[in-house]
């Protein structure tokens, strides 16, 4: 019996020094492919951070009103927050090919959906960036347009179209991520419509004496009114 | 080889018929029936009565009027000229009226007529506004015989206008391309001018046809291109032009086509205005005082709460645009009473410069650049105004000379504002 139990021991220590042999080579299979991983990840941030200096990605961002939040939250440049990111998805997909290298049952499946994922984060980062970029253009060319044409309250209207381009974007960019697509959506046309609706209102009430008198002038019951102060003005003559 | 793809099959097979040219007159017009007839007679009896051994063409490019222009200017052409009967031609005076397509754009039918000059090889083109009510026969010979009997490449012409008119060139295109570009032309963005042949087949090769500065403004940047090539340029005193009244007092359209082009020369021709070349002559013929008093009804109030408005409100665009001294100065400026508001020709001056580094480095869309400016020029024409309100013609023309130095004594701050020194 005693013969049998020290088989036993001698049979267990056989297998566990066999399968830490077989483990071992995978563990530095895993440390080599996270050290030439976080190599690779560290170059393709200096990669990344010399084209964007070239680019002048920060200006760019400047436009689109990112560069100024990030400043206010005192957080690192356009180019330092993309750098960095880069860096960090590229390690962790080499952290995770590592990790699929021990040979751990049921990781490979959590592994393929990560890389699976990848595509869909970096086209909801491009929507992103490429929406606040719009947003801050057109919320400008509205300021722009409304100080020209005197309109009341042109930084209002211009905060109301970035705003809505703003939400607009960041739902697109949730339903490409698939993070709470239905709920951002709801979200997002119930904001939206209640937007509309308030502005509804507000230019309904605030405007039907203007609305009736453009409507009266349109079908000719009253004359054009005459604003005998500025009736007799010459036009500035720029050219 | 003649740009003729622009043309129409029609209107080059009439080209043709015509044969070569000595001159050529182009008259673009787009629904302007009130004026466009006046004027094409004073052009006719203008060649004919200058000119009457040369071989000349009228060119009517219209951008699709729906007023009854063209067939105005084809009754004008066959028209008896009763004005003047003693005026004989020796040779048949052609006239075309072509419809351009794309248009209307001033510089869609600068091309067709550049085309149908460089085509009939014109030794001479004048282009006539067709809103010029004052147009004299004399104006023809006034802009083209420098170019026939001086060998002149382009004759800009000189008017007696309104002292409030004209109100951006004079506090911005004039001054500032006198100091940029070093050559005194009176009015670099003309409605009626003349080149000859040779330059027009030039300003037709030129690659702007697709771009902005090929639909507005093109006038002002071929003027622009002819000073940089240094070309040998002249003016003409033409006499009075008062202001059409169907001429659009939209500023922001305005400052396109005259800042945003002058901008956009800037950019283009840095190497020929960056260096220090020596300046470049443009002799005026006949030229007398520029300025004429009759009285006007201009709303100054109005321009000042525009200023101030546009400065408050536009800060976050400035931020982007102005160096910090200039935008607390304005912003100061802005918070002055009307009686007490002046905006200085040196702080003027900075800020335009500003605007056109601003402008060279892309700092947000150019267009958006130019739109900034509006407001900023609102406040400046005020002042202006309040300045020369009971000003002499003569105490108009020193401050406008006065405000041209500084253009010149500030173009170093320019060069440095370039290079984003400040």
């Amino acid at each position: 019996m005693w013969q049998n139990f020290i088989n036993e021991l001698r049979h267990t220590m056989d297998e566990m020094v066999r399968s830490f042999g077989r483990f071992l080579p995978r563990f530095l299979e895993m440390l080599v492919i996270v050290v030439v991983g976080w190599i690779i990840a560290w170059l393709l941030r200096a990669l990344v951070r010399s084209a964007l200096k070239l680019t002048r990605f920060d200006k760019l961002s400047e436009h689109t009103g990112a560069t100024p939040l990030l400043r206010g939250a005192a957080l690192p440049s356009p180019t330092e927050i993309l750098s960095r990111f880069v860096f960090w998805v590229a390690w962790l997909g080499f952290i995770l090919v590592g990790i699929s290298a021990l040979g751990i049952v049921g990781l490979e499946e959590h592994v393929s959906s990560f890389f699976g994922f990848l595509p869909r984060l970096f086209a909801g980062l491009f929507i992103l960036f490429f929406g606040l970029l719009a947003a801050s253009f057109f919320s400008r060319a509205v300021l722009l347009g409304g100080v020209n044409a005197d309109l009341p309250s042109p930084r209002l209207i211009s905060w109301a179209v970035r705003t809505m381009i703003i939400l607009f974007v960041v739902s697109m960019a949730f339903e490409e991520l698939g993070i709470g697509s239905h709920t951002v959506i709801v979200a997002f046309a119930l904001t939206f419509g209640s937007l509309m609706l308030g502005f509804a209102l507000a230019f309904g009430l605030g405007g039907k004496d203007l609305a009736k008198k453009y409507l009266e002038r349109r079908f000719g019951r009253e004359q054009p009114p005459s604003d005998t102060a500025h009736e007799h003005e010459d036009e500035l003559s720029p050219l | 080889m003649p740009e003729t793809s622009t043309l129409s099959d029609d209107f080059v097979r009439e080209l043709i018929n015509v044969g070569e040219v000595d001159i050529l007159v182009g008259v673009p017009t787009y629904n302007d029936a009130r004026t466009v007839g006046q004027v094409v007679q004073a052009v006719r009896a203008g060649l004919l009565q200058y000119f009457p051994r040369e071989r000349a063409v009228i060119i009517n490019a219209d951008g699709g009027s729906r007023d009854g222009t063209q067939d105005l200017v084809r009754a004008a052409s066959i028209s008896d000229l009763s004005v003047t009967p003693d005026i004989h031609a020796l040779r048949t005076l052609h006239s075309i009226s072509t419809h351009y397509e794309g248009g209307p754009a001033s510089g869609l039918a600068l091309r067709s007529i550049l085309a149908a000059a460089d085509l009939l090889q014109a030794k001479a083109c004048a282009i006539v506004a067709p809103d010029s009510t004052t147009v004299e026969p004399i104006w023809i010979d006034r802009l083209l015989r420098p170019l026939l009997r001086d060998s002149r490449d382009l004759v800009l012409p000189v008017y007696r206008r309104h002292k409030f008119e004209g109100l951006l060139i004079r506090n911005l295109v004039y001054p500032m391309t006198r100091a940029i570009f070093k050559c005194s032309a009176h009015e670099p963005y003309p409605t009626d001018f003349a080149f000859s042949g040779p330059l027009g087949s030039r300003f037709l090769g030129q690659d702007i046809w697709t771009q902005d500065q090929g639909l507005h403004g093109t006038e002002l940047w071929i003027v622009l291109s002819a000073l940089v090539e240094r070309c040998k340029i002249t003016q003409s005193f033409l006499g009075v032009k008062t202001r059409s009244e169907s001429a659009p007092a939209d500023l922001v359209k305005a400052m396109r086509e005259s800042a945003g082009v002058l901008f956009a020369s800037l950019e283009t021709n840095f190497l020929a205005w960056s260096d220090s070349r020596d300046a470049l002559e443009a002799p005026c013929t006949g030229c007398e005082t520029t300025v004429s008093l009759e009285h006007s009804r201009l709303n100054r109030k109005r321009l000042h709460q525009m200023f101030a408005f546009g400065v408050s409100e536009l800060e976050p665009v400035f931020l982007s645009i102005l160096t910090p001294p200039t935008h607390d100065e304005l912003k100061r400026l802005a918070r002055l009473p009307e009686e007490k508001f002046l905006y200085p020709e040196e702080l003027w001056v900075r800020t335009v410069y500003e605007f056109a580094a601003a402008y060279h480095k892309a700092v947000i869309g150019r267009d958006h650049i130019v739109q900034a400016l509006v407001p900023l020029f609102r406040g400046r024409a005020f002042t202006f105004l309040t300045e020369n309100r009971d000003a002499s013609a003569e105490e108009v023309e020193t401050n406008i000379e006065s405000l041209c130095q500084a253009f010149e004594r500030q173009r170093p701050y320019l060069l440095e504002a370039w290079d984003g020194r400040k």
